[in-house]
């Protein structure tokens, strides 16, 4: 029965006593809780952030949390930080929730989201003239399937991206059809198999990410993004509609409850201080969904390679 | 009212045929009178409920107050009082006990090796004497072991042994109490039926306000969605007692009490165990979702491995739930169905509880061992099966060989069954199709039902959602028709033969908990996006309410008309088709019924394929942290599903009348 007994003695010690060790080297010693979510570039963020508040002494803790739900923690400030919100993703998110001031930006991480049509190679056989986009309405056919031939299949990203597609086809006049996939694991789902049978595709693909990598392909070249083009429809190849171009390329942003700053003002200059760039993410990232590498392991070789770097983020 | 159900063969092809008419020419007569409207609700119109609601919860967690605490006091409290035993449990099973926070943490106390809680586990199925059971319970745990994921289950089982007895220890005072008293019958019966088709993405953002980020509001969202099958499955199994059980126990003397435990209680225990499966089942259904709000397990690996198109780790991971599952609720059930023994007195204390000793010496000579053996303390590594290659170059020979024979199934399906219905949903007017649903509700339960149709269709078109709502009628209609389809047949005949039961209640259990996610990605791979794949993944998922009722309603037929249909010389077919099926045809409707739930409970997550209705809407919302957009097309959802589920029941009650069942 010694243990039942061990148990319970060290559940009251818990409960009464256990809670903290000091030392006085940081503000404060409660945990920083970072949000893990489920893509490999954010937990390298994550991790790296993670391995470098250690360094300066601060508690931390990572919580798996959703991309969005996790601002309501945020604000309440059951969470701290968050290392990647995406201009392109996240903004009606960061918008909703910085308005009051209980979540605030933090600043680009430095990377930069891109965003466009793609195509995998062996699709250039049948539509040479890509990646320009006046290539696109040539090949339609070849991209269409029963339900939409003519017409080629564009499949998007998930409404809730945003993302203007259905407008840039009645834009630019493309005798495409625009489908929405509901998640990203469907998008990705979906240009696996048609890479293992080579067949047409094109679809929505983001970078950082490790779908470029691993399949041969290129984007889309449309008229580059400006703001007058979302704007002003005048502007561009369409006199009259606006959307006549490509996607914007927005940064990362990083988030905090409002709680980090006023509780650990130095670990909130070290996330403030934190960049990387996108190139260096991209080969992180393959390093651990294409070579098999741990996310524990990359990082770990990252912290010994970049110490000068981060060493300056928690000066 | 004889009249009106010998005219109805006339009434319903007056009015099919009057709806089969302004579906084709609803838009021309709308032209003619110069009227859009009345085929598309006008957008100025929309009463803006969803800023309200938004308003009024930003209300209360940031200003209600209630004197001396405010409203988040007091649901942080709550929060705090639940946290307390997960904490606990979490820290025996999973984390070990610590002292400290973050990575100062300190390990005072390792928790349990995965072979004490193996042993605890198979003790516990030793104990109800079925040695079936053990084996089953130590294979469904070596498996979590072998496969590499003991860490995460450990975390998933901690929140699952909290839910599920609070969801049932509640769900059943519930059910007690609405048999007791009407009126609160018929307060509580709606509240379930928001609780359970109120998509849990609509009221994850106000939990994680109230609750806190992290398991506990994950843990209340499980709750919420679980518990409403355990009231209802209550409910039904005290009102379908036998009154001259009810009667003897009378007159055997027994107070309020005792009549209710003593004789009520474990005479209903049968159907009583369909609900405790249930909330097994639902909460374990719950563990993707509940990852996303900080709950981590096994929910998370399979989101990550999905995320990653790491089919094979995410049927790995999924399997690991189904497993859980299976081994809970079998031991659930051994655990229920124990015969008391008489107590034998004069046995000595060693002998009598030699077992639990036994037990404990065990898992303290492993404790000690693990310090220097550590392959007791957590399975080795070099061990783990890993079987994603199998899974993904089987998925790649699928797609590579079947594809266009799966196309031309799929476009078959999509021509002549699925489109039909939507165009011809969304072409009448809405209207028309307000009256129609009023007028099945005078048919069925009078002005009453009548009223609840016309004011909840009513809702929706205010709400500017009808358009959504008519395509999410359209996907899990069509669902729903092809799930009954499938699971009727397959339900009774798991009622005639106890094998086929047995086996398909495995296929069931299953079905049910897989994550649906799990199958999602891979028929989008063979499938493509859009309503088909979802249509698939709601019919694989709603299948088991069909099965389940037909068979327990084929199987608890009473023996004696059974017997009197031998003694005048029925065929066994005859037995079937005349008395067996009739006599179970409100039970199969009551199936029916909840296969419409579950496939309105799905949409959220066919919204993940990219469907257009009102899961969508919701899915948006949540992405958005819209919570007003949220509840508005939850409500949505939960009204289309009670005016199914009045008119249903009213339907099974009268078909009961008819059969003198009532």
């Amino acid at each position: 029965m010694t243990i039942i007994r061990r148990y319970f003695v060290f559940l009251i010690s818990i409960v009464f006593f256990g809670l903290s060790t000091s030392s006085i080297a940081v503000e404060s010693k409660d945990p920083i809780k970072l949000t893990l979510h489920d893509w490999t570039g954010q937990l390298i963020t994550t991790n790296i952030m993670a391995e470098v508040l250690k360094k300066a002494g601060y508690n931390i803790e990572l919580v798996p949390a959703d991309y969005i739900a996790q601002f309501a923690g945020l604000q309440t400030g059951d969470l701290h930080v968050a290392m990647e919100m995406w201009e392109t993703t996240g903004r009606d998110a960061i918008d909703e929730y910085t308005a009051d001031g209980r979540v605030v930006n933090v600043g680009s991480t430095g990377m930069d989201a891109i965003e466009e049509w793609w195509y995998p190679t062996y699709m250039k056989e049948k539509c040479p003239g890509l990646p320009n986009w006046e290539a696109l309405n040539d090949c339609a056919e070849a991209f269409s399937i029963p339900e939409t031939a003519p017409k080629g299949r564009y499949l998007g990203g998930p409404v809730t991206w945003g993302g203007f597609d259905d407008e840039r086809v009645e834009a630019l006049e493309l005798d495409w059809e625009v489908i929405h996939a509901g998640t990203d694991a469907a998008l990705f789902g979906e240009l696996e198999s048609a890479y293992q049978r080579k067949a047409p595709i094109m679809l929505w693909v983001y970078a950082p990410h490790w779908a470029p990598s691993k399949f041969d392909g290129e984007f889309v070249d449309f008229p580059p993004y400006t703001a007058e083009c979302y704007n002003d429809p005048s502007w561009g190849v369409n006199p009259n509609l606006a959307y006549d171009c490509g996607k914007p390329r927005g940064p990362i942003w990083k988030v905090a409850s409002s709680m980090l700053k006023d509780k650990w003002p130095g670990a909130y200059d070290a996330v403030e201080a934190f960049t990387l760039d996108s190139n260096e993410m991209g080969n992180l990232v393959a390093a651990v969904d294409l070579d098999g590498n741990t996310v524990e392991a990359v990082v770990a070789d990252w912290m010994t390679n970049n110490e000068d770097r981060w060493s300056s983020w928690i000066k | 009212m004889t009249n009106l159900i010998k005219n109805n063969k006339i009434y319903f092809f007056i009015f099919f045929f009057l709806t089969f008419f302004l579906f084709l020419y609803g838009k021309d007569i709308a032209g003619l009178l110069d009227a859009k409207w009345i085929i598309k609700y006008p957008k100025h119109l929309v009463f803006p409920l969803a800023k309200y609601l938004s308003g009024f919860v930003k209300w209360l967690m940031d200003d209600a107050n209630f004197i001396i605490f405010s409203f988040r006091d007091f649901t942080r409290f709550i929060a705090w009082i639940i946290e307390i035993p997960y904490n606990l449990i979490l820290a025996l099973i999973s984390k070990g006990f610590l002292s400290g926070q973050g990575q100062d943490a300190k390990e005072i106390l390792a928790p349990l090796s995965w072979m004490s809680v193996i042993a605890i586990i198979m003790f516990m199925a030793l104990y109800t004497k079925d040695k079936l059971l053990v084996f089953l319970v130590f294979f469904a745990f070596l498996y979590l072991a072998i496969f590499g994921q003991w860490k995460s289950s450990m975390v998933t089982l901690s929140s699952i042994v909290i839910a599920v007895p609070v969801g049932v220890v509640i769900g059943l005072f519930l059910g007690i109490l609405s048999y007791k008293s009407e009126i609160l019958e018929k307060i509580i019966s709606p509240v379930l039926d928001l609780m359970q088709t109120i998509p849990v993405f609509a009221y994850l953002v106000p939990i994680l306000v109230m609750f806190g980020f992290g398991p506990v509001a994950a843990l209340i969202a499980t709750i919420i969605y679980a518990m409403p099958p355990m009231v209802r499955t209550t409910l039904l199994a005290l009102k379908n007692i036998d009154p001259q059980i009810k009667e003897s126990g009378l007159m055997s003397g027994c107070t309020k009490r005792q009549l209710m435990w003593r004789v009520l209680i474990p005479t209903s225990k049968p159907t009583l165990m369909i609900g405790v499966n249930q909330v097994i089942m639902l909460s374990l259904n719950m563990v993707i979702i509940a990852s996303m709000i900080g709950a981590g397990g096994l929910g998370y690996d399979v989101l990550a491995s999905l995320r990653r198109l790491n089919i094979g780790a995410g049927i790995e991971t999924g399997v690991a739930i189904v497993v859980l599952a299976i081994a809970l609720d079998r031991l659930s059930q051994a655990f229920v169905n124990i015969k008391t023994e008489r107590k034998k007195i004069n046995i000595s204390f060693l002998k009598r509880y030699s077992r639990i000793i036994f037990l404990f010496l065990f898992i303290i000579i492993i404790y000690f061992l693990s310090t220097y053996l550590p392959f007791l303390k957590s399975f080795p590594e070099h061990l783990v099966i890993n079987t994603s290659a199998f899974w993904e170059s089987l998925i790649k020979y699928i797609n590579i060989n079947y594809f266009d024979t799966l196309e031309s199934i799929k476009v078959t399906l999509l021509t002549y069954f699925m489109l039909p219905i939507k165009r011809f949903l969304l072409g009448v007017p809405w209207p028309w199709f307000v009256l129609i649903i009023s007028l099945i509700g005078w048919h069925y339960g009078r002005l009453k039902l009548a009223m609840l149709c016309f004011l909840l269709s009513l809702f929706i078109v205010f709400t500017g959602l009808w358009e959504k709502a008519m395509v999410t009628i359209y996907l899990c209609g069509s669902s729903v028709i092809i799930a009954s389809i499938i699971g009727i047949p397959l339900g009774i005949w798991a009622g005639i033969s106890s094998k086929a039961n047995r086996v398909l209640t495995v296929i069931i259990d299953t079905l049910q908990t897989l994550p649906s996610f799990v199958y999602l990605i891979p028929v989008v791979m063979l499938f493509r996006v859009g309503d088909f794949t979802a249509m698939l993944a709601v019919i694989l998922y709603s299948l088991a309410p069909a099965v389940r009722y037909t068979a327990h309603g084929i199987k608890n037929i009473n023996k004696e008309i059974v017997d009197a249909g031998l003694i005048c010389g029925c065929s066994q077919r005859q037995i079937l088709l005349k008395i067996k099926l009739p006599l179970a045809i409100p039970e199969i409707l009551l199936g029916i019924n909840q296969t419409i739930m579950l496939a309105l409970s799905m949409l959220v997550i066919t919204a993940l394929v990219g469907t257009r209705e009102l899961g969508q809407e919701v899915y948006i919302a949540l992405t958005k942290a819209d919570i007003g957009r949220g509840l508005v097309a939850g409500l949505c959802v939960a009204f289309i599903s009670i005016i199914a589920d009045r008119i249903i029941k009213s339907g099974s009650d009268r078909l009961k009348i008819k059969y003198g069942m009532k």
